[in-house]
Formats: structure tokens, C-alpha cells, sequence
């Protein structure tokens, strides 16, 4: 039985699998894009191994790899649309 | 929280090479820690889930259970702070690690090239896409195209097409009289040649080349050309896969040189110039998991001072650089379509949206950096300048003081600068 856990991505509540990246509950609630560029492009994971830093995100507050983060219960994702 | 930790032999990356060299090491009772910026040991090759299983879970739990070893995961060295000390960053904070023997398993990364339409969502490596199933994100049901070069390519798809999605086309750039060479003379390495056999596709092309990756908020489609036809696909994915670079920014900040797209240069018991300084492993060359392996055995005898044990190892480690050379003759990368289907609007550094247009006349590397801005962004130029080095011959980037990006916060941790002699663990 896969153990599941709720955290919150972009203010609201999504409820995703254990020990699955942040990008993998991304994806898996729909959210393709993590990032803008700086002229406002959509961006997601490109290297998938922490070189590229496009799937960068605010966890907690502060910026982490959405690929090499791990989801945790009561964690707040937000992805980050103002180009960040 | 420890601002200063000392340990007989760090060993920097927990792939085949990093876990070899820690097994091999820890058997001489000297102190290993083993560090990898990934939540789980395994590298990219043997990448796994909190709880879930690969082929690094044996020794991965043998060594977590050693008196002798120490592991942090989700743990980056950021900067060399001088020959015998880095710091290190991990979630919870940084610390200066000081050491006696640095082994360094930092891998490869892929090499990434600029074309029309790869900075869409979906457009990712073919290493990329396979970490990313792995971690958890699902293809099911998604129709993928995988372009580019090299034996990853097929593996790639193997495991696209096993996590339920659906591969349209293996798009390889090589002529099918080099992709026949290189399969015929793998019969000395009956495990190559039984992979190579099980991992062929019907949807595999020869000589088919990606021209652009079309879509507006994300990929829809690629248009490829096979000889001289040109066709489009529609896709949900696209997976490029040009080759792997060796990762040598920690060597070349210890001031040792690599040899431009070949690695860490080491002798046949993988020590380099500092003889302090081992590398084994993709950081070295690019060969696999079972020369990373080899390599990291033989480092981590060496640099424990079992230097006996680890010349037996030589022979085998000769064995699979001969696959190494091998794969490297028959297979070689020509990136001049890439280079052809860029356009003057093709963003080249994409932390700073720096189209070809703007480095047109730029002449190299510096240039580029001070007119443009490109490869100025959170990357640190390890996508575009490797790309420049490729395409345009533009000597890459020397590496930056701070590897990867990182919190003041983790800066600020660090008291003092201290030597191997006078290290101290804190609270």
C-alpha cells in the first residue's frame, strides 16, 4: 500500500504519493511549468539531475531543485511564475 | 549544528564509483564519508526512491551500517575552501569538511545543446527523462520522441516505454554503418552485446536528426530530419541525448587541469597530480557503470593505502576502457546538424534568455560573458558554456568560487578557516 501525504503547492492542499520529487507532484497535479524566464517563457526540469536549475522552486520559503527535492507532509510549494 | 567535521577520506558522490570506493575504503578501518547530492545513494544510473530498491542498495546498506562511514545525502560540495577542505551544503545548513584523502565520484552530466524550441516544458535529456520517471513524475499514456546520439538513447527509452508511455521515434544521428560497427565489436563484452540486443526498437532511425521541438506553452511536436526528408511528429516529450560531459569542477578547483571533454586525468590507480586527490568513475571518462566501479574499487584501496589490493584490480579496469575506447571510435558525436538548425533566435543561455543572435559576434567565452550576459544565471554556464565548447570550440568557463548556488545562511555557518590539524566538530 503506498503511503500517501498532503502538502501545499501554489495555496492549495494536493494529497500525492510518498517519496516522489517535488517535480513528480508537480507533474502529477498538473503543473507543467515550474518557473517563468526573465522574459517570460515557461520553464520545466530540463537536466532532471540538479546541473540546469530550471525546476528551481520556493519549498518553505526558500529555493530548491524541485528534482532533487523530496515531498514531505505540510510542505508549501510555490512554483515561481514572477520570473524568480 | 557541526560547522567543522574531519574525516580520513572524503569521497565526493554516492554513483558506482563513490559506493566502490567507499566499500573498498572502509575495509581499512580509517574513517570514509561519503557524500551525494541526491536523497538516496545509487548516482544517476542506479537512481532510486526513499525505500525502493536498485542495484545500490546492497552495499548502499552494508555501508550505512559500517562504523566506519559516514553518508550524507541531499549534501552538495559548494566550494573548495583550500587542498584539503571543501564546504558542503545540505538542507539543515553548510560545514566545512576538512579531509586527508579526497576521491572524487562526481560523475557526468548530459551535454545539453541549444535548437530551435528546447527550452519548451517537456523538452528534457534522455538521462533527464529517466531520472525524472524515476523520481516519480508519469509518462503513462505520453507519446515520446528520443533524439540525438549514443547507446543512452535506447536505454532511455526502454524505461519511457516501461513506465506505460508511448515511443514514437528513436531518432539517432549516426549512420547506421557506424551504429553496425560499434554493435559487432561488442562481442568481448558478451554484457554490452546482451543489453545492446534487448534494448533495440523498431521505431530506431539511423542518420535522423532533431531540427525543433514546436509548441507554445509546452512541446506538441518535433520536426526531424532522416537523410534528407524532413517530417513532423506530434509528441508530448521530447528527450535529447548528445552525449555526457564529465563534472570536473571540484579537480579544477583544487587547481587540477582536466583535459578539455575527457575528464580528471589519473594514473592507472586512479590517483591525479595531488596525491592527496583521487577521481574515479564518469568524472574521469566516460565508460559506464562497470568501469565506474572498477575504478572507484581501485580508488578506494589506494587512497586507504591498500595499494596491493588495488593493482590487482588493474587488469579489469583495462578491460572496461577498452570498452570505453571502443564506443568512442564507433560511435562518434558529430553535433554539426545541431549546430545547422539553430537560428538567430534560439536561446543558447537559458537562465538569461540569451539568443545565438547576441553571441554571434562574440569570439569566446569572456567575450560573451561580458557583452551578453550569457551564462551568468544560476546555472553558472555549466548548460550554455559546455554547449559553446561543443558547437563554437569556445574554451569553457573556468569554474566560479561557488559551484552551485547556495544560502548565505549555509556562508555564514562557517566561524573560521581551519587546517586538517586543528579540526573541531562543533555542537
Amino acid at each position: 500500500m503506498t503511503h500517501m501525504i498532503t502538502l501545499e503547492i501554489d495555496g492549495h492542499g494536493q494529497t500525492v504519493e510518498d517519496g516522489i520529487t517535488v517535480l513528480a507532484a508537480l507533474s502529477q497535479t498538473g503543473i507543467g511549468c515550474t518557473r517563468l524566464s526573465i522574459t517570460g517563457q515557461p520553464r520545466s526540469a530540463l537536466c532532471g539531475m540538479g546541473i540546469c536549475q530550471e525546476c528551481r522552486v520556493a519549498v518553505d520559503g526558500l529555493r530548491r531543485l524541485a528534482c532533487q527535492t523530496l515531498v514531505k507532509s505540510g510542505m508549501r510549494v510555490r512554483t515561481l511564475s514572477g520570473g524568480a | 549544528m557541526t560547522h567543522c567535521a574531519h574525516t580520513n577520506i572524503l569521497i565526493l558522490g554516492a554513483g558506482p564509483a563513490g559506493l566502490a570506493a567507499a566499500g573498498a575504503a572502509a575495509t581499512s578501518g580509517r574513517s570514509v564519508t561519503l557524500v551525494d547530492d541526491n536523497s538516496c545513494p545509487g548516482g544517476q544510473i542506479w537512481r532510486m526512491r526513499p525505500g525502493g530498491q536498485s542495484q545500490a542498495s546492497p552495499l548502499a546498506s552494508a555501508l550505512a551500517r559500517s562504523p566506519h562511514v559516514q553518508i550524507h545525502q541531499g549534501t552538495r560540495c559548494v566550494w573548495v575552501a583550500g587542498s584539503h577542505q571543501v564546504m558542503l551544503d545540505a538542507e539543515q545548513g553548510g560545514w566545512l569538511q576538512t579531509f586527508d584523502q579526497l576521491i572524487i565520484c562526481s560523475g557526468a552530466r548530459e551535454l545539453l545543446l541549444p535548437f530551435p524550441g528546447w527550452t519548451l516544458p517537456g523538452v528534457t535529456g534522455v538521462g533527464g527523462l529517466q531520472a525524472l520517471i524515476k523520481s516519480g513524475v508519469s509518462v503513462k499514456g505520453q507519446r515520446i520522441v528520443i533524439a540525438g546520439s549514443g547507446p543512452l538513447l535506447l536505454a532511455s527509452a526502454r524505461t519511457a516505454q516501461q513506465a506505460g508511455a508511448t515511443i514514437v521515434r528513436v531518432a539517432e544521428q549516426a549512420a547506421a554503418a557506424s551504429l553496425a560497427r560499434a554493435a559487432i565489436g561488442l562481442w568481448r563484452w558478451p554484457n554490452k552485446l546482451q543489453q545492446a540486443v534487448t534494448l533495440f526498437t523498431p521505431v530506431h532511425r539511423p542518420n535522423c536528426q532533431v531540427l525543433e521541438a514546436t509548441g507554445t506553452q509546452k512541446v506538441e511536436g518535433v520536426r526531424l530530419r532522416q537523410g534528407k526528408r524532413e517530417h513532423h511528429l506530434a509528441c508530448d516529450r521530447v528527450a535529447c541525448g548528445f552525449g555526457l560531459v564529465p563534472n570536473t569542477e571540484v579537480a579544477q578547483a583544487l587547481g587540477l587541469t582536466p583535459q578539455a571533454h575527457q575528464g580528471i586525468a589519473v594514473n592507472d590507480l586512479q590517483q591525479t597530480q595531488l596525491t592527496h586527490v583521487f577521481a574515479a568513475g564518469e568524472c574521469t571518462g566516460i565508460g559506464g557503470a562497470e568501469k565506474a566501479w572498477v575504478e572507484g574499487e581501485i580508488a578506494g584501496l589506494a587512497a586507504s593505502g591498500q595499494w596491493e589490493l588495488a593493482q590487482k584490480k588493474r587488469a579489469e579496469r583495462a578491460r572496461w576502457h577498452a570498452f570505453a575506447r571502443h564506443m568512442q571510435r564507433n560511435w562518434p558525436a558529430d553535433h554539426s546538424a545541431t549546430a545547422a538548425a539553430m537560428k538567430p533566435d534560439t536561446l543558447v543561455c537559458r537562465c538569461e534568455d540569451i539568443p545565438a543572435a547576441e553571441l554571434a559576434d562574440c569570439t569566446g567565452w569572456i567575450e560573451a560573458k561580458l557583452h551578453t550576459r550569457c551564462g551568468m544565471g544560476p546555472c553558472q554556464g555549466k548548460v550554455c558554456g559546455t554547449a559553446a565548447a561543443t558547437l563554437w570550440g569556445w574554451q569553457p568557463p573556468p569554474v566560479g568560487q561557488l559551484m552551485h548556488p547556495c544560502r548565505i545562511g549555509s556562508l555564514a555557518n562557517i566561524p573560521c578557516r581551519h587546517g586538517p590539524a586543528s579540526s573541531t566538530a562543533g555542537s
